[in-house]
């Protein structure tokens, strides 16, 4: 559905110091550096998968996910979508994709959603009978309501978002490209958005590419992850994978039923946290059997979890490492 | 031929939400109008002056009061209708980034500029509606144009004259992806368009040199043409060969935009997320 072979974006941008001096400088002799927003990657994704983009801000993801929508044109490298490529920005490559962005709106805004949609059911000639019946399950799945006939600008961020979703959707793309499409939204707000977008996928078999942030959307709706750093690629495969590769530990919770003191914690294990009635211990995988066993046996436990290490906790560990191994290159969004 | 097609579908959809926006943004298009009555301020200050002064054009001509009158009051119409402000919208949508969402949508852009401005001219021609009734009122009416073949050019000098506009503005617009933003591109256009236009006093009453000038730009067949035909200063004979002009200028006009919004769009950097 999606290929990407040597993948570079690389801008150039004006540059200057502060102050009156340098801007004089500037008008006559400007300055000018290579931004290497992307900076040749590879990846391929099959129809109807779900892939999170991952990455630190200025790791080049918004900027790959354009390419790949066809609003940048890339520098080096090819790209194809679903056969399409994306830069031709050719009508039957524009019906099929689209691109959310979280801080960017298409619903007009001294008009209700409705007639957004009603504006995409024509440019994307819809036919009446699919338009109606797709807006009537995208409006019953998103509980839109009467929201959709509110002026947009009355609406709250989070009504706002359905509201974009569905503008999104209307014409029924077969690749979602989402760009940060939580930010902004309270957690309840979040889980109905994640929880839309996988029945989607799962209904009309879309290609999802989605960046975020939010760990927990990735984690709800992401099998496969694909993370990029300073424009290159640091990793490609499944999220599990990932975190057993990055942290091959897991994270042990325990509830003391009375105090317990902290000094005996460090026996059984590296400590990350202890409070009133609580510690958390980060126990490689195949010693967390024998530890638990010994806690039992020698501590008041009233309660335990066993958890992968947070996400976020994975992902700061990547990123760092990445940026150690690699040579220092300049980064952008 | 698709392409076409395709706008040509979706276009009443697009006009009539068009409208409606138009419609919504009633309060900001009232203020506009009040930044464009400049035509008002002129006809006052030129039928002074024509009080004091006998005011003749080269052929020897007097252009009286009743005549700026007229001139005016048509100015004011004809600006009205001629309008575009897709310079403005290129500018911002660049620079914000909001273009993305435009390009986005299987249709031109510049299609849907083109819309959106046409699609302001119900509430535009309600502007103009207590202008016409000043024509009738103050008697101009009777220097207005009297064969239906007349107001038929007119009517395609005034289409002409839109196109003229709409695609310089977005010639200026689309420099905003070659440089910073164009905005100062567009406030020296229109510095040219007061005095070669026929938008401040009519050409004919100004020196024969500027006229000379003024026939070789565009401005002239942006406003001052249509403005020209309406007040009645063309017979068909002089008409025909002006239009054939105007209509020149909207062909080179029209693929200078096309070429300036398709080299650009290479190089829209989509900003801000």
């Amino acid at each position: 559905m999606i290929s990407v072979k040597g993948l570079k974006k690389h801008y150039q941008v004006k540059q200057r110091p502060p102050g009156l001096a340098a801007a004089l400088t500037a008008l006559f002799s400007p300055q000018t550096k290579t931004v290497k927003a992307v900076d040749g990657i590879d990846f391929d994704i099959e129809p109807g998968a779900r892939v999170g983009f991952l990455g630190p801000n200025g790791a080049g993801k918004t900027t790959t996910l354009k390419v790949l929508s066809g609003l940048l044109y890339q520098s080096d490298g090819s790209v194809t979508v679903d056969g399409h490529v994306p830069q031709r920005r050719d009508a039957a490559f524009l019906k099929k994709i689209m691109l959310v962005m979280g801080q960017k709106q298409q619903l007009l805004w001294d008009l209700p959603p409705s007639e957004t949609f009603e504006l995409n059911r024509a440019i994307y000639e819809v036919p009446r009978p699919a338009f109606d019946q797709r807006l009537a399950e995208l409006t019953e799945l998103l509980e839109l309501g009467d929201l959709v006939n509110k002026p947009t600008r009355t609406l709250s961020l989070g009504e706002r978002m359905k509201c974009e979703l569905v503008a999104a959707l209307v014409h029924g793309p077969r690749v979602l490209f989402m760009d940060e499409p939580t930010i902004g939204l309270d957690v309840s707000m979040q889980v109905v958005m994640r929880d839309f977008i996988r029945r989607y996928n799962e209904k009309y078999g879309a290609t999802l590419i989605l960046t975020s942030h939010y760990m927990d959307d990735v984690a709800a709706l992401c099998p496969r992850v694909i993370v990029i750093d300073k424009g290159q690629l640091s990793y490609d495969g499944s999220l599990e994978a990932l975190a057993k590769k990055v942290r091959p530990e897991k994270r042990v919770t325990f509830r003391w039923s009375s105090a317990v003191d902290p000094e005996v914690l460090s026996r059984f294990g590296r400590v990350v946290s202890s409070q009133a009635g609580e510690a958390v211990f980060q126990l490689p995988q195949a010693s967390v059997k024998d530890a638990v066993g010994k806690v039992l046996a020698t501590l008041p436990v009233a309660d335990l979890t066993v958890e992968n290490p947070p996400l976020e906790e994975v992902m700061s560990e990547l990123f760092s490492r990445s940026r150690a191994a690699q040579k220092p290159v300049e980064a952008a969004s | 031929m698709s392409a076409v097609g395709r706008t040509l579908r979706a276009l009443p959809t697009m006009m009539k939400i068009g409208v409606s926006e138009a419609i919504a943004y009633r309060a900001e298009m009232l203020v506009w109008v009040l930044s464009t009555t400049m035509p008002f301020i002129n006809m006052a200050l030129w039928s002074a002056v024509s009080a004091y002064t006998p005011v003749t054009t080269a052929q020897g001509r007097t252009y009286g009061s009743a005549d700026f009158v007229t001139y005016f009051l048509c100015a004011f119409i004809v600006r009205q209708i001629v309008s575009s402000w897709a310079s403005w919208e290129i500018n911002w949508e660049v620079r914000s980034g909001a273009l993305s969402m435009r390009l986005l949508r299987p249709m031109h852009p510049i299609v849907v500029y083109g819309s959106g401005n046409l699609a302001a001219l119900p509430m535009r021609l309600l502007v103009t509606f207590p202008v016409v009734v000043l024509l009738f009122i103050t008697g101009a009416f009777a220097k207005l144009p009297n064969t239906a073949s007349l107001w038929a050019l007119w009517l395609l000098s005034m289409f002409g004259g839109w196109l003229v506009t709409f695609f310089i503005n977005i010639a200026i617009g689309s420099l905003s992806l070659f440089m910073d933003s164009s905005i100062k591109v567009m406030d020296v256009w229109l510095a040219g368009f007061f005095v070669f236009s026929g938008y401040s006093f009519p050409l004919a009453i100004a020196p024969s040199w500027l006229s000379t000038v003024a026939h070789y730009m565009p401005y002239r067949y942006q406003f001052g043409l249509p403005l020209e035909m309406m007040t009645g200063a063309h017979d068909l004979a002089s008409a025909l060969p002006l239009l054939a002009t105007q209509w020149g200028w909207v062909t080179a006009t029209g693929v200078l935009a096309v070429a300036l919004w398709t080299f650009g769009v290479r190089r829209f950097q989509a900003f801000g997320g």
